[in-house]
C-alpha cells in the first residue's frame, strides 16, 4: 500500500485516496472545433510509461482535493507531490 | 500412551499443567507449552498424514514454520481450522486434531496405492493423464482428484471468531527475536527508536534457545530472556510473540498476522482470535534466521527422517526425544551439535559425515563425548515403510560418484543437515535483488530496494560474534538515522564453539540397480527424477520448471526444498545456481487465515449501513428493506400475506389514486455555492442554466466526457448564488469527485464550491391526485396552489414550526411534492405526513411501487442509464442544448452516437397482457433464428402496470422509434421464455405530461 504525501494533509495510506489518471492530459477548451482525432485522444488515448509519471490522486477520504503525484510506476517510487493548482517541474 | 520419549530434566514446557488432547480420535498427554509436534513425539508417534500426490506416510521433518509434512485439520470451540502446522499449534486442553490427505485412515489409505502406480504420476501429470478425453474432466477426473488430496476441509458454517485489523507506525520494525533481532531491538531501543520486535513463536531467543553459546558470561537462553524482560519494560517497544511478519509491500508497508487465542481453548471475552497489523515502518531490520537444509538420499520422506535443527529444538526446548537410536547424516558441523545433545541426554547417536577429514572444536568436542563418527559416509536409502527402521548407509568415493561397503544399519531415526539456507523471503518481497553466495552455496539479499536490512543468518552470518556484532552496530545506525541520540550501547562478549566449512555435496547417488524416490520438495512430492524428466521434456527456466513440476508451490513456499531444487538444475544443465537463478518470493512467506485478512469487514460490517432517520417508522410498519448502495430503503409495507407483488401494486394504484410518501432521503444532495455557479452548472449539464430564475427547479442530464449519460437529477436555485443539486442514490459520490475535478483542476477559475448535503436533509416524496390538499394542510401558512407552487416550483415554508424546503418535482408522473427538513426532524416530518394524509388515504410506498410508477411513466433510471447510453438512447435528446458546450458534447457528434438506427428506448406490452417479461430478455425479429439470434436489443425494466393492470416494461432497441407498433419476440434463455410482444411508447401513462403540472 503506497505512502501518499498530501501538500494538504500530509502522509496517508493509499486507501484514503482514490486514483485519476494521467496528470498531463488538458482538456480542450470549452466551444473550441476540434477534429475527432483530437478529441479522441483526450477522451481515450492514455500513455502507459513505464518510469517516471505524473498522476492525479483525490484525497477523497480526507481534504477531498484533487492531488498531482510524480510516481514512478514500475518502482512506486513518489518523488513529489503537487497542489492541483502548483506548477509541476 | 505415556510419553515414551519425554525426558525429565531439560527443556522449558510447564511440567507441572498435563494436557490432554486427541489426535485421529485417540486421546494424548502433553504439557503446557507443547506445540502438537512436540507432544505427538513424545509419545512416540510419528505417523501423522500423507503426501500430496503418492498418499506416502509422512512424519514430522521441521520443528516450525519449515515444516512441510504436519498439516492438520484442527476442531477448536466448535469451529473446524484446516492447514494447521502440527510444529506451531500449541495444544490445550480438549485440543482435536486430524490427519488430512487419507482416506480411510491415516494408516490403512487407500491412495498410497497411488505410490505403487508413481509412473503414472510423473511431473506434469495433471497436464498430461486427466487432458482426454475432455469430457471426462468434470464428471470423473475431478471429483476422483478432489476426494483424494487437498489440505483439510475449510468449514462451511459461519466462522463466530473475531478477528482485527490494526494500524501501526514505528521507526524500527524488527522480524525475529532470534539473536541478531534482540541485539539490534536493544542497540535501537537504547537509542530512542520506537521499535516493534516480532517474533513468530511463542518463545524469544530463536537459536539462542538451543545452542550452547556464552553473552555477556550468561548462556543464550538467560542472555534472551533479560534482553527481553527489559525491552518490555521500556515504553517505545512494542515486542509480539505468535506474531508472523508475513508480507513486505510498498513504501515500507509490512502485514503482519498476530495469533492471539489460537492457543487457547477458547477466544478470550475482549480479546479476538487473531489480529492482522498493518505496519508501516521508516526502517526494517529482517532477522528472519535461516532454515537447515535437507540431505537427499533413497526415501528421505520416510517418518523419522528430520531436519537435525529440528531434532535438537525438540530436546531443548520441549526435552522430547525424537528417537532413541539416531543416526545424524551431516555435511557440515550443525549435525555434531544435535548429535552431542543426544549424547548428553543418555543416547549414542552414530554420526555419518561426508566430509573426509574434517577437524573443529565441534568434532573434538563429539569425540571427547565418545560419539561414533563415519567420515566419508553417506545414506544411502532410509528403510522402514510408515517409521525408519533402518538405513542403507555406504561409504562415498571421493569424487562422490562411486558407493562402496553399502550396509544396512537400525536406527530409528534419521536426522539430516545440510548446511543453511537464509530466509531471504521478506528482502525478496521487498524488491531486493539477492545474490548468490558461495562460501554458504545459498542467495543472500544484496542491494536494498527498500528501507531495509537483513541482518543475522538471515544474511548469511553463521557465526554468533559476527551475528551479534552486526546487529548491535545496524540497531544503533538505522535508528540514529531517524533519533539523532548517537546513544551507542556497548556490545557483550561472545564465546561460542569454531566450526568449520561445510560440504558442497548435498544428493546422495542412487545404487546401481535401486531406482528409490529421492525428495527433494517433500510437501508436493517432487522428487529426482521429475525435475530431470521437466528438463529432459525442455523445461529450461527455472519459473518454467517450478510450475511444471510443482516445486517450491503451495503453502510451504519452497522453505526446505527450493535450492536443493535449484542445485540439482544447475548439476544436470551444467550451469552454477546463480545463472539459473531463484523464482520469486511472494507474500504469503505463512499461510494466513482469511478471518484474519478479512477483519471485521464481515456480514454488514463489509459495509456500513446507512438509515434514513424515519427507518425506525418503516421497521414498525412492517417494511421489508432493501439495500440500495449502502442504504437501506423499504422495498414494501408488507399488510397480513400480502406478496411483493401484491403490496408493491397496492401502493402503487393507492399513489395513483389518492397520495402515496415515499422516504427520498437517499437521494444523493449536492450544495453549489459561488457567484459562479450558474456557469459551473451550465458546463456540467446537457441543458441550458443560465436563466434559471430563484425558487425554481430544473431536470438535467450530466455527460461523461465520452458521452455516456453519468448521471440525473433536479437542481433548484435557492437563491442568486446557492443552488441544491439532486442527484442519484448510486452516483451521490462519483458526482461530487467530478464536480470537484472540473472545480479544481479543469476551470479553477470559477468561482464555486460544491459540498455533499446527502446526510443533513431527510426527504419525503408526497405524490398523487390528493397531494395538493394534503399539502394544504401540512402548511397551512403557505400557498401551494398551482399558481404559486407550479410544477418545477420552489417555496420555503413551515411545517407546525420546524422550517421545511417543498420542491414541486415528480418522479411518479403525478402530480407530487418532494419535502425536505434538517434530518433531524425527519421522523417528525414522516409522521405529520402520515397524520395529516389518513384523512386522503395516505399509503407509504416502497421502492417496488415506486418503480412501477416510473416505469410505466417512461421516466428513465439506473437500468436504463446504465454506462452504455447517450442521451438520444434514452429520449433525452431534448435536453441536450446545440447553443452551447458542456462536458462530454463532442462526443454525441462521433459517427456511432450519430447512426440513424442508434439504439432507442420503448416500451413493451406481451400481446397476452398477462405474461411478464423478465428484465434482461432479448429483443428479437424470429425466436427460432439459427443462434446466436441476432438481437435488436433488451428489456431494461418491467412492472406490472397499475395504470392499465397488464404487464409493461421498458426495453432500449435499436431504431427503437420506428419500431414502434410492430409485433416481435422478447427471449429469455435464462426463464427459458419466449414471449410475443408489441413495441410501444415508453411514455405508456399521461405521455402528455398532464398530470404532473395539475
Ligand atoms: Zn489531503
Amino acid at each position: 500500500m503506497l505512502y501518499i504525501f498530501c501538500p494538504h494533509c500530509g502522509s496517508r495510506s493509499q486507501n484514503e485516496f482514490a486514483y485519476g489518471g494521467d496528470a498531463t492530459v488538458k482538456r480542450p477548451e470549452l466551444n473550441k472545433e476540434i477534429s475527432d482525432q483530437e478529441w479522441n485522444n483526450f477522451v481515450y488515448l492514455r500513455k502507459s510509461p513505464r518510469g517516471k509519471h505524473l498522476e492525479l490522486w483525490h484525497h477523497i477520504s480526507g481534504c477531498r482535493q484533487w492531488i498531482k503525484v510524480e510516481r514512478d510506476t514500475s518502482t512506486h517510487e513518489i518523488f513529489k507531490t503537487y497542489k492541483a493548482d502548483e506548477l509541476t517541474e | 500412551m505415556s510419553q515414551d520419549f519425554r525426558l525429565d530434566n531439560i527443556g522449558m514446557v510447564n511440567r507441572n499443567k498435563k494436557i490432554s488432547f486427541t489426535f485421529n480420535g485417540k486421546k494424548y498427554f502433553g504439557y503446557e507449552g507443547d506445540t502438537i509436534a512436540s507432544a505427538l513425539i513424545a509419545n512416540g508417534v510419528h505417523l501423522v498424514g500423507r503426501s500430496f500426490k503418492y498418499h506416502r506416510p509422512r512424519g514430522f521433518f521441521g520443528v516450525g514454520v519449515d515444516e512441510p509434512y504436519a498439516i492438520l485439520q484442527l476442531e477448536r470451540n466448535n469451529e473446524r481450522d484446516p492447514n494447521i502446522r502440527a510444529t506451531e499449534q500449541e495444544i490445550f486442553e480438549g485440543l482435536e486434531v486430524k490427519s488430512v490427505n487419507c482416506w480411510p485412515s491415516v494408516n490403512f489409505d487407500i491412495g498410497a496405492i497411488n505410490n505403487f502406480l508413481k509412473m503414472f504420476f510423473p511431473a506434469g501429470f495433471y497436464y498430461k493423464t486427466f487432458m482426454w478425453p475432455p469430457s471426462f474432466w468434470y464428471k470423473i477426473y475431478e471429483p476422483f482428484i478432489r476426494m483424494a488430496a487437498g489440505f483439510g476441509e475449510a468449514s462451511i458454517k459461519h466462522d463466530k471468531e473475531r478477528y482485527e485489523h490494526k494500524y501501526e507506525y514505528c521507526d524500527l520494525l524488527i522480524t525475529g527475536s532470534g539473536p541478531s533481532g534482540l541485539a539490534s531491538a536493544y542497540a535501537a531501543a537504547k537509542n530512542g527508536a520506537r521499535v516493534i520486535l516480532a517474533e513468530d513463536k511463542p518463545r524469544y531467543g530463536g537459536s539462542l534457545l538451543t545452542s550452547d553459546v556464552n553473552i555477556g558470561n550468561q548462556t543464550g537462553a538467560e542472555w534472551s530472556e533479560k534482553i527481553i524482560t527489559e525491552l518490555k519494560s521500556m515504553s517505545n517497544v512494542i515486542v509480539k510473540n505468535r506474531s508472523q511478519v508475513f508480507g513486505y509491500y510498498d513504501h515500507n508497508m509490512l502485514v503482519m498476522s498476530e495469533r492471539i487465542s489460537d492457543h487457547l481453548p477458547k477466544t478470550q471475552k475482549y480479546l479476538p482470535k487473531q489480529r492482522l497489523w498493518y505496519i508501516r515502518a521508516k526502517e526494517v531490520l529482517i532477522s528472519s534466521g535461516s532454515i537447515e537444509r535437507p540431505l537427499v538420499f533413497g526415501n528421505n520422506d520416510t517418518p523419522g527422517v528430520m531436519l537435525s535443527s529440528a531434532a535438537k529444538e525438540y530436546i531443548k526446548v520441549y526435552g522430547v526425544l525424537v528417537g532413541k537410536k539416531p543416526l545424524i547424516f551431516t555435511n557440515n558441523d550443525s549435525g555434531y551439535e544435535t548429535a552431542i545433545e543426544f549424547k548428553k541426554n543418555g543416547v549414542n547417536p552414530l554420526i555419518l559425515d561426508t566430509r573426509k577429514e574434517p577437524s573443529s572444536d565441534i568434532i573434538t568436542e563429539a569425540k571427547n563425548l565418545g560419539i561414533e563418527i563415519k567420515y566419508s559416509y553417506v545414506v544411502v536409502a532410509a528403510k522402514g515403510y510408515k517409521k525408519v527402521k533402518s538405513a542403507d548407509i555406504a561409504k562415498i568415493s571421493d569424487n562422490k560418484k562411486d558407493l562402496s561397503n553399502i550396509e544396512n544399519i537400525e536406527c530409528d531415526c534419521i536426522c539430516v543437515s545440510g548446511f543453511w539456507t537464509p530466509s531471504i523471503h521478506l528482502a525478496s518481497q521487498s524488491g531486493n535483488k539477492s545474490e548468490f553466495n558461495e562460501k554458504i552455496d545459498a542467495f543472500i539479499p544484496k542491494k536494498s530496494k527498500q528501507k531495509e536490512n537483513t541482518i543475522g543468518s538471515a544474511n548469511g552470518k553463521f557465526t554468533l560474534e559476527e551475528t551479534i556484532n552486526e546487529a548491535f552496530n545496524k540497531g544503533y545506525e538505522v535508528s540514529n538515522k531517524i533519533t539523532e541520540n548517537n546513544n551507542k550501547v556497548s556490545v557483550p562478549t561472545v564465546v561460542e564453539k569454531k566450526s568449520t566449512e561445510h560440504d558442497k555435496f548435498w544428493c546422495v547417488p542412487l545404487p546401481k540397480g535401486k531406482s528409490y524416490k529421492r525428495f527433494l520438495d517433500f510437501q508436493n512430492d517432487v522428487a529426482v527424477t521429475d525435475i530431470e524428466l521437466a528438463l529432459r521434456e525442455g523445461f529450461r527456466s527455472i519459473e518454467h520448471v517450478k510450475r511444471y513440476t510443482t516445486l517450491g508451490m503451495a503453502t510451504d513456499q519452497g522453505k526446505t526444498s527450493n535450492l536443493n531444487g535449484l542445485q540439482l538444475v544447475s548439476d544436470i544443465e551444467n550451469k552454477v545456481v546463480p545463472q539459473v537463478g531463484h523464482t520469486t518470493f511472494r507474500p504469503p512467506y505463512t499461510p494466513v487465515s482469511i478471518g484474519a485478512i478479512v477483519g471485521r469487514e464481515v456480514g454488514k460490517h463489509s459495509k456500513p449501513t446507512r438509515k434514513s432517520p424515519m427507518h425506525e417508522w418503516h421497521e414498525k410498519n412492517n417494511a421489508v428493506f432493501v439495500d440500495a448502495g449502502v442504504w437501506l430503503r423499504p422495498r414494501y409495507y408488507k399488510q397480513g400475506n400480502e406478496t411483493l407483488f401484491e403490496a408493491s401494486k397496492r401502493e402503487a394504484k393507492n399513489v395513483r389514486k389518492n397520495v402515496g410518501v415515499c422516504d427520498v432521503t437517499t437521494l444523493g444532495k449536492i450544495d453549489v455555492k459561488g457567484p459562479d455557479a450558474a456557469e459551473f452548472l451550465n458546463r456540467v449539464y446537457t441543458n441550458a442554466w443560465l436563466k434559471l430564475p430563484v425558487g425554481k427547479a430544473r431536470y438535467g442530464v450530466m455527460l461523461r466526457e465520452d458521452g455516456i449519460v453519468m448521471d440525473d437529477g433536479t437542481t433548484t436555485r435557492i437563491s442568486d448564488n446557492h443552488y441544491h443539486m439532486t442527484t442519484t442514490t448510486a452516483q451521490a459520490a462519483n458526482v461530487l469527485s467530478h464536480l470537484e475535478y472540473y472545480l479544481q483542476l479543469v476551470w479553477p477559475e470559477l468561482n464555486v464550491n460544491v459540498v455533499s448535503t446527502t446526510e443533513q436533509w431527510a426527504g419525503a416524496a408526497i405524490a398523487g391526485p390528493n397531494s395538493r390538499a394534503l399539502l394544504m394542510k401540512l402548511f397551512p401558512n403557505t400557498d401551494v396552489s398551482n399558481e404559486a407552487l407550479p410544477f418545477m416550483g420552489y417555496k420555503e415554508a413551515d411545517l407546525f414550526g420546524i422550517p421545511a424546503k417543498i420542491y414541486r418535482i415528480s418522479f411518479s408522473g403525478e402530480l407530487a411534492y418532494e419535502v425536505n427538513v434538517e434530518s433531524d426532524y425527519g421522523n417528525f416530518m414522516w409522521e405529520k405526513i402520515i397524520e395529516v394524509g389518513k384523512e386522503f388515504q395516505i399509503q407509504a410506498y416502497g421502492t417496488e411501487a415506486l418503480s412501477t410508477l416510473r416505469i410505466e411513466m417512461g421516466h428513465v433510471a439506473g437500468s436504463e442509464l446504465d454506462g452504455r447510453t447517450i442521451p438520444h438512447d434514452a429520449s433525452l435528446e431534448g435536453l441536450v442544448s446545440k447553443k452551447k458546450d458542456f462536458i462530454g458534447k463532442r462526443s454525441l457528434s462521433r459517427s456511432a452516437f450519430i447512426k440513424p438506427d442508434r439504439e432507442k428506448i420503448v416500451g413493451v406490452v406481451p400481446l397476452d397482457k398477462t405474461t411478464s417479461i423478465p428484465e434482461g430478455s432479448y429483443i428479437v425479429k424470429d425466436p427460432k433464428a439459427k443462434l446466436p439470434n441476432p438481437k435488436l436489443g433488451h428489456v431494461s425494466a418491467s412492472c406490472w402496470s397499475v395504470e392499465y393492470d397488464n404487464p409493461f416494461s421498458l426495453a432500449i432497441i435499436k431504431d427503437g422509434k420506428n419500431m414502434i407498433g410492430q409485433k416481435l419476440f422478447a427471449m429469455s434463455p435464462l426463464k427459458n421464455k419466449t414471449i410475443p410482444v408489441e413495441i410501444v411508447s415508453s411514455h405508456y401513462v399521461d405521455p402528455e405530461g398532464k398530470r404532473v403540472r395539475a
